[in-house]
Parts: C-alpha cells; sequence; structure tokens
C-alpha cells in the first residue's frame, strides 16, 4: 500500500479553504485584552523616563508595563541551556537599556485593540541617547573574527590561499554584497498568554517550536516545563523568524500575569521589521584560481557581516565547504556589531547569500576561461565532502545539470553576452547549483490504533505550510495499512512527544522516522495478539509469512487467510493499540528536544548512518532564463528550472510547492527584497510592504520542478531529506549569471533594482 | 439574530452577483448558527471522518459560536461607538463598535470570523480581502461604520449545501497554498476577478481600455496581474493561477511534476 510520495493533496486543506484552520492570534478568550507595544525611537542609549499620565487615562487602558513595573524575569545565563532560543538574548522591560531602533520599551495593555494602540501612541518617553553604529564598514575593523559556525571552525585556512592564487593568470576576485533582508511570513507572530493560577500557563502562539518555546518561557518565568503549553496549530509562514523565541512572546505572558486576565497581543507588520529578526547584511570577498584546463586550484570566500546581542551570524561560507574539488579551500568571517535588530536563521541561512557569491564568481571564473558554466561545474564537480572527505550519503548533482540544461534548453545559449533578443528585450541563460546539509534530530511521536480503525498521530512537531501534517499522515497509512482518510495527525502543542524545530529543513528526516517506528510498534503488537490467538485465522503463522492492508493482515500466499485490526481488537478487548517512540540518529540528538518517556526505536546502523561516517547534503541546480529590457534596465525571469536531488520525495505535490516556493524566495531577493536603513537614525525605511517588496504574482514565471527522487540509503529508513530550504539556493547567481549572458553586465550587488543594470560598471 | 436560518433580503441584482460568484441557493446563505454547523458535519462526514481536522475536532473547532457572539469580549467603555448593521455571508448583523474598528477586525475579534486574515493591516498584502456587493474589498481599510446596509462575504460564507465552491476545490487541487494565511483572500480574490472579468474591466495588461471587451477568457498574465494584490510569501503562485485558470476556463488544468 504505497502511499509515501503520492501527490495527494494536502490532509488539511479543507480546514484551509473554509478559513477554519487556527491560527495564534484565532484562539480568542473569555475576559481576554489586547496589548501593544511601545517601541524605542532611538538606536543606542537608554530610557531616561517614561511619562504615560496621558496613555493611563486613555479610555479602556487598564495597565502600562514599564521597566518599573514588569514582572522581574529570570535573567539570561549563557550556560543554562533552556531547550529553546532567545531570539535576541534580550528579555523586555528588564532595564532602561536600548540596543537598537524599535526595542520594545513598554506595553499597554487596553480592553479593546483600537484602545491599546491608541494609547500606545499617549505614551512619552525620554532618551540618553549614545551614538549608534549602523554602518558595516565603519565597524568592521572594531568587529571580531567568530571562532566557531554550527559548530565548525569559522576560521579555516586563513590565508593560505594566497600564494596560490597570486601566482596566476587563471583567477577571478571580486565581492559580491547582499543586504539585510527580512522574513515577512504573511501571519505576523502573535501570542495569546492564559494563566492559570501563579505557576501554570498556556501560550498560543506563531512559533516552528513549540518545545523551544516551552522552554524558553519556563526558564524565564520559573515554571516547570510541564507547566507551560505552547499551542500552535497552524503557523502562517515561518522562513526562519518563527524559529527562535522573540520579546513579545514574553511580554504576552508578562502582560496577561500582571493584569490577571489573558492577553493577547499581535505584533504588527511594521514590528516584523525591526522586532523578529532578519538576514544580516553580508559583503563576501571571493577569489578562486584554476590550472589551464580550468580545474579549481584554491577557493577563497570571506565573509564580513554584522550580529548584535546575540552570536548568530550569517554563515555564507558554508556551500564553500562542500563544493567542488578544489584542493585548498579558505573560509574566514568577521562580524560587526551593529544596532539594528538582531539577525537569525532565514531561509538557507549562509546558503542562500553564499551560494549567490560562490556560484556568481564560478560562473566569472568559467567566463575568464572560455567554458561552458555546465561544464564548468561538470569538471569541477566533487563526488565526496571536499572539506572532510566523507562520502556524501547520496548525490546526484551531475544529473541534476544534465536534466536542467535539456528542459531549460542550454543549447540555444551563447557563449559569449548580448546575442540573443527579442525586440527590445536582451535574452541570457543561467546556471547555478543548489545545496543545503540534510539535518536530521531526535524527535517523539506517538501512534494510537481506535477500535473503530481509526488513528491517532501525535507529535510536538509543527507544520508551516511545508505538509507536515499531511506526510506523517502518509507515513503513518503505510505503516500501518491503515487509509490516509483515518488518520488524524496532531501537532503543534508541547504537550505530545517531543520533536525538533521546523527549521534547518529537517522535520521530514526527524519526525516520520518516529511515526514510522511508533507505528511498526503498533503492528506488530496487534500482530502478535493476532498469532497467539486462538480466534484467529492467522494463528500460529509467522510474522514474515503476513502481509497488510486496508486494516487487515493476511498471509501473503494466500490473501484469503485473513483477520482485520477491528477483529483482533474487538476478540482481544482492546479498545486502544499505542505506542510511543523516538528515533535517535546515530550521530546523536541534534538539535532535537529532549526524548519523552517514550520506547527508543531500534536503529540500523546504515540507514541511520553517523555523520563521521558520510556528509549529508542535498544538491540541486537552478536554471533561469531573464528577459532584460535594454531601455529601462528591468529584469523579468521568464522561466525557471528547479531540478533536486533531496533523497526520497514524500509527496510530489507538496515537495513540488516547496521547491516552487523556495525559488520563487530566491526570485525576491534576486530582484527586488532590501531593508534599508536612515543612518541618521538607524530606523528601518523600509517599514511595511509597500516598501519591502517580496515577489507578486506577475513577478513568478513558470517554474519546472524536477526530482532525482533517489532515496539517501543512510539518513534514515525512509531516505527522505528536507526540502524546505534549498530551493532558494542559487536562485539568485542563477539569475546573476543569466544576466550577464543576456546582457554582459555582471551585477554583483543584491538585489537587482533597475537602476543598477543602468549603472555603468 | 437567532440560530436558525434566515434568508437575507437579496434585491435581484444582489442575486445575480452572487449566483455569479457562488454555487447554490443565495436564500441559502447562513452565518454562524445550526446550518453552519450542520454543513461541516456533514462535511465532515463527506470527507471520511474529517481527518482534516488536524488537532482539533470540528464540534470542538466549530463550538463556540453556536450563535452570533459579538460581546463575549466585554469592553468596558466604547469612545465614540457608532452602531452598524449590515449582511455577513447573508445573515444581519448589528453591532455597536469603535469607530476606529475595522471590518476586519470586527469580523475577526467581534464576530469570531477568523478566516478573514490580517497581514499588514495597511492594505499591502490582499490577506484581508472579502467580497462587499460583489467587489472585493481590503476589510483592513474599511471602518466597520463605513459597512451600514452592504452584503459582505467572507470565506466562510463560499462554500453551500455541504460543497465547497468550485474554487475552493481548485485550490485544493492545485495545492494553490502552503501555510494557508494567505488562502482566504486569495479565494475572495479569485472570485471576484471572475466576475470582473465578466464585466470587461480593464486591467495593467488590457491592450486598449477604450474597447471594452465583454466576457473575456483571461491569459495566465491577466491572471497574475489581477491578482499581483494577493501576496503569498510561501510562493504558491504557479498554482494559485492553474486553480483559478481551471475554474474560469472551466477545463481541467494538468498538475505538473516530474521525476527525472
Amino acid at each position: 500500500m504505497a502511499i509515501i510520495g503520492k501527490p495527494i493533496n494536502r490532509v488539511d486543506a479543507l480546514l484551509k479553504v473554509t478559513g477554519a484552520a487556527k491560527y495564534a492570534a484565532e484562539f480568542n478568550q473569555p475576559n481576554m485584552v489586547y496589548a501593544f507595544p511601545v517601541r524605542s525611537t532611538i538606536a543606542k542609549g537608554s530610557v531616561t523616563a517614561i511619562d504615560s499620565s496621558a496613555a493611563e487615562k486613555s479610555a479602556g487602558v487598564i495597565k502600562i508595563l514599564t521597566p518599573e513595573n514588569a514582572p522581574q524575569l529570570k535573567a539570561i545565563d549563557p550556560k543554562v541551556k533552556t531547550g529553546g532560543m532567545l531570539g535576541e538574548q534580550l528579555l523586555p522591560l528588564q532595564d532602561n537599556l536600548v540596543y537598537y531602533f524599535g526595542q520594545y520599551i513598554a506595553l499597554v495593555v487596553a480592553e479593546t485593540y483600537e484602545q491599546a494602540r491608541a494609547a500606545a501612541s499617549l505614551v512619552k518617553v525620554n532618551y540618553s541617547k549614545e551614538k549608534h553604529a549602523i554602518d558595516l564598514n565603519t565597524e568592521l575593523p572594531n568587529g571580531y573574527k567568530p571562532q566557531k559556525v554550527q559548530g565548525e571552525d569559522a576560521q579555516v585556512n586563513e590565508g593560505k590561499t594566497a600564494p596560490v592564487i597570486d601566482a596566476t593568470a587563471n583567477k577571478i576576485s571580486y565581492t559580491y554584497t547582499t543586504p539585510t533582508e527580512n522574513h515577512h511570513p504573511m501571519e505576523p507572530h502573535a501570542s495569546i498568554a492564559v494563566w492559570e493560577g501563579g505557576d501554570k500557563l498556556t501560550l498560543y502562539d506563531s512559533t516552528q517550536g513549540v518545545m523551544g518555546a516551552r522552554g524558553t518561557l519556563a526558564y524565564h518565568f520559573s515554571l516547570t516545563p510541564e507547566n507551560v503549553q505552547i499551542v500552535s496549530p497552524y503557523v502562517g509562514g515561518g522562513f526562519g523568524c518563527k524559529g527562535s523565541q522573540w520579546g513579545h512572546m514574553l511580554l504576552a505572558a508578562m502582560a496577561a500575569k500582571l493584569v490577571q486576565r489573558p492577553v493577547k497581543l499581535a505584533i504588527t507588520r511594521q514590528m516584523m521589521q525591526t522586532n523578529v529578526g532578519r538576514r544580516p547584511a553580508t559583503q563576501q570577498k571571493m577569489a578562486m584560481a584554476t590550472d589551464d584546463q580550468g580545474m579549481l586550484t584554491a577557493i577563497r570566500h570571506h565573509t564580513d557581516s554584522y550580529g548584535n546581542k546575540s552570536d548568530f551570524f550569517e554563515p555564507s561560507g558554508k556551500q564553500t565547504a562542500v563544493l567542488y574539488k578544489a584542493p585548498l579551500r579558505e573560509i574566514t568571517y568577521k562580524i560587526a556589531k551593529l544596532n539594528i535588530g538582531t539577525p537569525t536563521y532565514m531561509r538557507a541561512p549562509g546558503e542562500t547569500p553564499g551560494t549567490f557569491a560562490l556560484e556568481s564568481a564560478i560562473d566569472e571564473m568559467a567566463y575568464k576561461m572560455k567554458m561552458d558554466p555546465v561544464a564548468f561545474r561538470v569538471l569541477n564537480h566533487t563526488a565526496e565532502d571536499p572539506s572532510k572527505k566523507h562520502p556524501f550519503s547520496s548525490e546526484n548533482l551531475l544529473d541534476c545539470y544534465t536534466i536542467g540544461s535539456e528542459k531549460i534548453g542550454w543549447q540555444q545559449r551563447k557563449a559569449e553576452p548580448g546575442q540573443l533578443r527579442k525586440g527590445k528585450q536582451l535574452i541570457g541563460y543561467g546556471v547555478a547549483t543548489a545545496t543545503y546539509p540534510a539535518g536530521r534530530s531526535a524527535a517523539s511521536a506517538k501512534v494510537q490504533l481506535m477500535a473503530d480503525g481509526s488513528v491517532i498521530v501525535q507529535s510536538a512537531s509543527q507544520d508551516i505550510g511545508t505538509g507536515t501534517y499531511t506526510i506523517i499522515a502518509q507515513t503513518a497509512s503505510e505503516t500501518l495499512g491503515i487509509p490516509v482518510e483515518k488518520i488524524t495527525v496532531k501537532i503543534g502543542d508541547s504537550s505530545f512527544p517531543p520533536a525538533p524545530v521546523s527549521g534547518g529543513s529537517m522535520t521530514t528526516a526527524s519526525v516520520n522516522p518516529a511515526v514510522m517506528a511508533a507505528a511498526e510498534m503498533v503492528r506488530k503488537e496487534l500482530l502478535a495478539l493476532a498469532t497467539a490467538d486462538a480466534g484467529s485465522s492467522l494463528k500460529g503463522r509467522r510474522p514474515e509469512d503476513i502481509g497488510y492492508a486496508d486494516g487487515n493482515f493476511f498471509v501473503t500466499a494466500d490473501k484469503t487467510t485473513a483477520d482485520s485490526y477491528a477483529d483482533i481488537m474487538r476478540r482481544n478487548n482492546k479498545n486502544i493499540v499505542e505506542a510511543c517512540t523516538t528515533a535517535m540518529p546515530a550521530s546523536g540528538s541534534g538539535l532535537g528536544a529532549p526524548t519523552a518517556p517514550c520506547m527508543e526505536a531500534p536503529i540500523d546502523k546504515e540507514e541511520n548512518s553517523d555523520k563521521e561516517k558520510y556528509s549529508f547534503h542535498s544538491f540541486g541546480a537552478q536554471f533561469a532564463e531573464v528577459w532584460v529590457d535594454e531601455d529601462f534596465g528591468t529584469i523579468r525571469v521568464k522561466r525557471f528550472v528547479s531540478v533536486q536531488d533531496v533523497g526520497r520525495i514524500m509527496n510530489e505535490k507538496t515537495a513540488r510547492s516547496q521547491i516552487i516556493g523556495g525559488v520563487i524566495y530566491g526570485i525576491g531577493a534576486a530582484l527586488m527584497e532590501e531593508t534599508a536603513y536612515d543612518h541618521r537614525w538607524a530606523n528601518p525605511t523600509t517599514r511595511t510592504l509597500a516598501d519591502y517588496h517580496v515577489p507578486v504574482n506577475l513577478d513568478v514565471p513558470d517554474i519546472d520542478v524536477h526530482f532525482i527522487g533517489k532515496p539517501d540509503p543512510h539518513i534514515s529508513p525512509i531516505g527522505a531529506r528536507g526540502i524546505g530550504e534549498i530551493g532558494t539556493t542559487g536562485v539568485s547567481a542563477a539569475i546573476a549569471n543569466a544576466v550577464f549572458n543576456a546582457t554582459g553586465k555582471r551585477l554583483r550587488d543584491l538585489p537587482f533594482t533597475p537602476d543598477k543594470m543602468l549603472l555603468k560598471s | 439574530m437567532t440560530d436558525q436560518k434566515q434568508a437575507a433580503d437579496f434585491n435581484e441584482d444582489e442575486k445575480q452577483i452572487i449566483e455569479d460568484m457562488i454555487t447554490g441557493d443565495p436564500e441559502d446563505m447562513t452565518i454562524f448558527g445550526v446550518s453552519r454547523r450542520q454543513f461541516l458535519k456533514q462535511l465532515a462526514v463527506i470527507t471520511g471522518g474529517f481527518a482534516a481536522a488536524q488537532y482539533i475536532g470540528p464540534d470542538e473547532l466549530f463550538a463556540a459560536p453556536s450563535v452570533l457572539v459579538p460581546g463575549t469580549i466585554p469592553i468596558n467603555s466604547i469612545e465614540n461607538g457608532v452602531n452598524a448593521s449590515f449582511n455577513v455571508n447573508g445573515s444581519p448583523v448589528a453591532l455597536e463598535v469603535d469607530s476606529r474598528m475595522t471590518l476586519l477586525d470586527s469580523l475577526r475579534e467581534k464576530l469570531q470570523l477568523t478566516g478573514t486574515k490580517k497581514g499588514c493591516d495597511h492594505g499591502q498584502c490582499g490577506a484581508c480581502t472579502v467580497i462587499i456587493d460583489g467587489n472585493r474589498v481590503l476589510s483592513c481599510l474599511t471602518l466597520t461604520a463605513c459597512c451600514q446596509g452592504k452584503n459582505v462575504t467572507t470565506i466562510e460564507g463560499l462554500a453551500k449545501n455541504n460543497q465547497l465552491h468550485p474554487m475552493q476545490t481548485a485550490f485544493i487541487k492545485h495545492d494553490g497554498f502552503q501555510c494557508g494565511y494567505c488562502t482566504p483572500g486569495q479565494i475572495c480574490s479569485a472570485l471576484a476577478l471572475m466576475d470582473e472579468a465578466k464585466k470587461g474591466e480593464a486591467s495593467y495588461l488590457t491592450e486598449n481600455i477604450r474597447e471594452k471587451s465583454l466576457s473575456v477568457q483571461l491569459s495566465d498574465d491577466e491572471i497574475r496581474e489581477r491578482m499581483s494584490g494577493n501576496i503569498c510569501r510561501c510562493g504558491a503562485y504557479p498554482n494559485i493561477i492553474a486553480a483559478i485558470k481551471e475554474v474560469h476556463s472551466g477545463k481541467e488544468v494538468a498538475q505538473n511534476w516530474q521525476f527525472a
């Protein structure tokens, strides 16, 4: 009963097209009140006085929280693992210090949203202002060289490529820049906090990680984690900004505690630009050299970027450690501290800006060597991880280039730029490699088979639009031999068995093995009942001779000898058969939450291989056809082909949607997305979706998605790697390379707005 | 306001408009109440025990609004209160609201009709799109007080007689969403768009705006242009186009994905 992989409709689709799916801000509570934050209008300094007298007199106002009266939270201790991740390493209203423009400095609680918002505008704040740091290049001399990037060395072979690169004429050296970008999921973050007494907290919250949110809330409010419940059944997009915990979650709980009523705090689109993270700007200095045949001899990739209160920085050298055979590679970082809201993970953190730099530079190198950019990549392709020297767990990148070339019609491309046109439109083709690590973490799931043949699967995972509900249902269906319609998936609640944050493209590879293991235990327990049951036609049969489908066991050699799950349960007086398992990758728990009191699933060492044995990565090839208007400099992506090698596909329909969405996220980064700051005030001037442009329907062409579809034999018994992020990688480079092919103009500064086309190189 | 069906008083023009947009009899349009709950329960039966009711069962999910519930959130003091009476999904509602309250917030906070989404509150994203008297309108830019006497249709009012609207079905088939947050706005916008096409309304892509062409069959680019006021950050645009094309043309649109 193969249902894994089938393009079934989303199991939550009905709720989403009827408006019945409930998102965080929609769990209105009896007696609930509304909160609206007051935000700083300076970027650095301190609040010297808050005059809330006018606001307090405003109609409907219940309370105004300031550092003077706000509940005290347990302080941040870098040594303590809370299980969560406080995005900006800053607790709201605990002191009067200001680190960035737009920081929460007070909170108005009122009977209605309108009253809270109006009163917030009446709060008067005096500051002691200090000179803020806003310009990356001004601050870099005071920056630091991080030691670690996601557990690996952050400074690799510093200074070692210069002798190789300097010694040859077959080299390129350019700087590529990417701007600050914001996630802007359609649903702004929102929290509704409900206290029961002083020690039990429920938070309805839009989060990519209910377990992490529970950890952070429990720690800072000094509660036992079991007394904190995070509920997040539907999340209106995340893209990374809902992976950590931000101030509004704590503020909602603080306010609810103080006014002793449920509090809703739904942040505005403007706050999405300042208070919930961003992808920081990067300046990436790329250099590389080849021998006379075009074989890369060295690659150098230095990233300058910024951070604020947390240690996070954009790890844009990651793909440079993994792609191409070059024997020598130097990857370094320098990070400045700026008074901009804290950066965080954003869809393919590292690889999205990093592949722009690397894959643009590879294209420039190929052009310099008068080689076809696909042929250049094929020549320099590596079948093993060039840094760790491990084989990849599964790798079919060369097939991606071949298929993509055919689908885009690469043979139409002219080697020299500016050769193809249609009227005023200059036409070009570009390619780039996509890659993203394939993570897997510990995860737990509970599977319950009911006497009526229905199944409930629980896991504290999340569906942020990725299709988690659907593929969990498919996994349970196939493993149990029960139709998918009878399976109800319950996720997005921290009271379920723990699962990792929906980030790092690891949910599919982490949660589904747990679901499969639990479902297998249920099926085996049921079969054991049958084969021991005198009333069963399967009495005494060996398990290996038994098949299962549609809620029945049968003898595979004689399908008429069968017994139904319902009959087995009835005869054995069972209302429920259930199992809870934790699936642990051989390489350790990863980012997975602590295990629940669940059975640990048996590990097959080959199917759950250690990271020390194999390197786990997904790969792909991105191909763009662009049309550039020679008068106006406008760039339109006319066609896009994305070929992905991401292991087994769990659902053809939702997988294709993930890749399409990833490509569109990349088109946004390539053509329009930029968070701009006024350096005088350090405030973002792109405050809303009218200023921060994201792709709209007419910006998006037909996107042709192909999957290699070969299961990864080492990541898990299922063989699926995550696909949420890889679709975005390489997209802006493929477009940049196509623009060069169309026009001869090389764009090295994202985004490619028309002014950049019109400027002289 | 009882929880029984209340046939809205539509004039002939309104009936025509609604019929153009919505299958089924406009007289049957009901908001919350027994009818709606029965509908959803019946829908649950049709769809196999409501497997889709992830996390919360249908009874639990729809138990709260058994009657229309303005006032469940107590308001101590309404500043500049205004009264507005209008129809929502065919049922009359009468609200006293803060004069600053938008239609979007009235739907979500007072009527518990949370299908209409708040994405930007500035008329920039389209998530709050509803249909007022046949036209698509951004409910975040519409004050509740301005809705006096109007007919508002939200995502909750589209399915009729236990049947999803064909546009809803097409969105499911073509996976015209991921997170689902922009979806109600996309669907309302798509419905109104088809009506605009029938009326021959021009768009940015119309070549000759002086020639009004009736019953236009929209090209893909026309649909893209006319749907560009509804942002989908997950990037379901190609799937949304496929869904609208299928309903607009009445012909099946193939889904395409390929294994290499």
